[in-house]
């Protein structure tokens, strides 16, 4: 390839994904930081770089501390130590009024006794800007979410997802550095969730604010966000974009929090420069890993396989050597575009197969007490050291 | 089985409203009354609400009350707010069981108590600095304020503590310094309760007698007190008029007050699972 192209590309990426690109300043900086409460260590000593541009998720169940990251980026909760940096200040003693950041509630929060017009506006009267802008920039803002008809209406005569648009233009209308969401999906059916996920990550790639949104649905954050650090008691445990944390975890942890993952725990037996094989008891079989594994013989690993990444078939493979168990099927879910089968091995472990529904005159495949074998290729499982 | 419950039920409600109200009922009906006794029935008349009005102690004390139940009541509302928003926002701090016991104590302190402490107090201020001169208005004005703050502080609290930290934070948020916050989100946002605060704060102040009894000076007889005193002379049938149109007053305030709260948290519970609507 010509060096001209391959420099091109290269600033591509670099421009979409500034993470990969050593020269890139980071917008949002945690340093070390960490929030005590009590004795309790709600984040402890996190460090990330969120670039400009970014919809970055934090994901993680509850009380994984999260929502205390977002809340120090607002400037609702000081750190207990480390420094935060938006766009090269230090947020230390930064009231959350004069942030450069602006929220949107997981409540809404908008204010009962407003009208939807009077809340959009709220941050620009706080601001001093003229009347006639006030208005202008609010009526942009309401078309922008599509809430123009319903300015003069009162909070309580909204639905939840309006409730939800009017939310956004509020907290958007100061055309802040950062915007803050705080599981803004949350309090919406699952329809009307998902419509308004791709809605959101349109509006912000109009407005090109950085987001950064709280979530503990993985697959909204894995539908919106550019990359996602998923958290876990207080400490982050991978960082990366939808595909490595699906495709490469570091973790169990975050193999089990993105999608559905079967572990099979065994000991390492083989390790080539090409090549390692594990030896799992648990699945009574060995497995095979297309390249080295870190580790040295006799060390305890993890092969993690996605449920679709797994072959089910009635007769035995010809090669069975390697990545092959047989069992029962035990479970049948029916799913439409897919089907979960829970096949209990004969060493007792249960792991889960999913198989795709093609043909609408299809008969079922498979029933329950079906003697079944599931096998997989030497590039399906990762291996996990945690 | 079903049936013989709810039979035990209604007349257990019938009972109990009967013990409530029948007196109270009796007191209405017999301010009708045209006779000059006032437990034998003589026929309708409404002669004795004329009487009533011309009685210039009765009127004088009438509007002592008033006078003192709009000062205390709107005293009460200035002390009680802050309170009720230090305890409901300002999380936790040194004291602060100390300080909610201390409020919640005049609610349940005897009027006796409270009557004599404050008086002990006027007593030895008038010695010390030489105010309040004397006991009247403003000495029963002070004292239904100490217990009617109380009321607010808890009527407050309880509203506050109800509504979503965020609306706030969202204020603050969006620029709004923490004064500006209270005055144009805050304080909108508990109206209803201050209100109904100060109506509470009204009807207790009016009710009163025990604590104005002991720290009322000359000329400043209160309505609780002169009827108290007239009845001891003797019931006269006026007093029933009284009593009938002070009912009428307090009930009318109750239910303004009892409304403005209902109403406050119906729109709250409709903010808060509105996704419905």
């Amino acid at each position: 390839m010509p060096e001209a192209v391959l420099e091109r590309a290269h600033e591509d990426v670099h421009k979409t994904q500034p993470w990969n690109n050593p020269d890139a300043v980071p917008y949002i900086r945690f340093e070390n930081v960490t929030k005590k409460f009590g004795d309790f260590y709600a984040v402890d000593d996190v460090s990330l770089d969120i670039y400009r541009h970014e919809l970055f998720a934090l994901l993680g169940g509850s009380g994984c501390g999260k929502t205390t990251l977002l809340r120090m980026l607002a400037g609702f909760e000081e750190p207990t130590s480390g420094k935060i940096y938006i766009d090269g200040v230090d947020m230390a003693g930064v009231p959350a009024y004069e942030r450069p950041t602006n929220m949107m509630f997981q409540s809404y929060a908008l204010f009962p006794h407003m009208t939807v017009e009077q809340n959009v506006a709220f941050g620009l009267v706080q601001d001093g800007v003229s009347r006639s802008e006030i208005k202008e920039l609010v009526a942009e803002m309401l078309g922008l979410v599509q809430m123009s008809k319903f300015a003069k209406r009162k909070p309580h005569q909204l639905s939840g997802g309006q409730r939800q648009r009017v939310a956004l233009a509020r907290s958007l209308i100061k055309r802040p550095k950062v915007l803050l969401l705080d599981e803004p999906l949350g309090a919406l059916d699952k329809k009307l969730r998902e419509q308004t996920q791709f809605e959101l990550v349109n509006i912000q790639e109009k407005v090109g604010t950085t987001f950064v949104m709280v979530t503990h649905d993985q697959e909204e954050a894995m539908t919106m966000a550019s990359r996602i650090a998923v958290m876990n008691e207080g400490v982050i445990s991978q960082t990366g974009t939808p595909f490595e944390l699906y495709e490469y975890p570091n973790s169990r942890y975050t193999a089990n929090f993105l999608g559905q993952v079967n572990l099979l725990e065994g000991v390492l037996v083989d390790d080539d420069e090409k090549y390692a094989v594990i030896k799992s008891d648990e699945a009574n079989c060995d497995i095979y890993i297309d390249h080295a594994v870190q580790g040295h013989e006799g060390m305890t690993f993890w092969a993690a396989i996605r449920p679709e990444r797994l072959r089910l078939t009635k007769t035995e493979p010809e090669e069975t050597k390697y990545n092959c168990v047989s069992g029962k099927i035990e479970e049948i879910g029916y799913l439409g575009g897919i089907s979960t089968y829970h096949v209990r091995l004969e060493s007792g472990k249960r792991i889960k197969v999913t198989e795709p529904n093609t043909g609408r005159h299809n008969e079922p495949t498979y029933t329950w007490e079906d003697r079944v074998w599931v096998s997989w290729e030497a590039g399906a499982a990762s291996v996990l050291n945690k | 089985m079903n049936g013989k419950r709810s039979t035990f039920l209604i007349s257990a409600l019938v009972f109990g409203f009967a013990f409530l109200y029948v007196p109270i009922l009796l007191v209405i009906i017999y301010s009708f009354n045209e006779g000059k006794l006032v437990t034998v029935w003589a026929g309708f008349s409404t002669k004795w609400y004329v009487s009533l009005f011309n009685n210039d102690g009765m009127i004088d004390a009438a509007w002592n009350s008033l006078r003192i139940g709009v000062m205390s009541a709107t005293l009460a509302l200035a002390l009680g707010t802050p309170a009720g928003l230090v305890m409901s926002r300002f999380g936790r701090f040194k004291g602060r069981t100390m300080f909610s016991g201390m409020i919640a104590a005049p609610l349940v302190m005897p009027e006796v108590i409270t009557g004599l402490s404050l008086l002990l107090l006027f007593v030895t201020l008038e010695q010390l600095v030489g105010w309040p001169a004397g006991r009247g208005l403003s000495t029963i004005t002070i004292a239904h304020t100490t217990f009617c703050a109380a009321y607010v502080a808890v009527v407050v609290q309880s509203r506050l503590s109800g509504m979503d930290i965020s609306v706030e934070e969202a204020a603050m948020d969006l620029g709004a310094k923490p004064a500006k916050i209270f005055f144009v989100i805050t304080l909108p946002m508990i109206l209803p309760a201050l209100l109904a605060g100060w109506l509470l704060s009204f009807t207790l102040s009016l009710d009163d007698l025990v604590i104005a009894s002991f720290v009322a000076g000359p000329g400043s007889t209160t309505l609780p007190m002169k009827v108290f005193s007239s009845v001891r002379l003797g019931v006269s049938p006026e007093i029933n008029a009284l009593a009938t149109l002070i009912i009428l007053t307090v009930s009318i305030m109750i239910v303004i007050a009892s409304f403005l709260i209902l109403r406050s948290e119906r729109m709250r519970n409709r903010a808060a699972n509105g996704s419905d609507a």
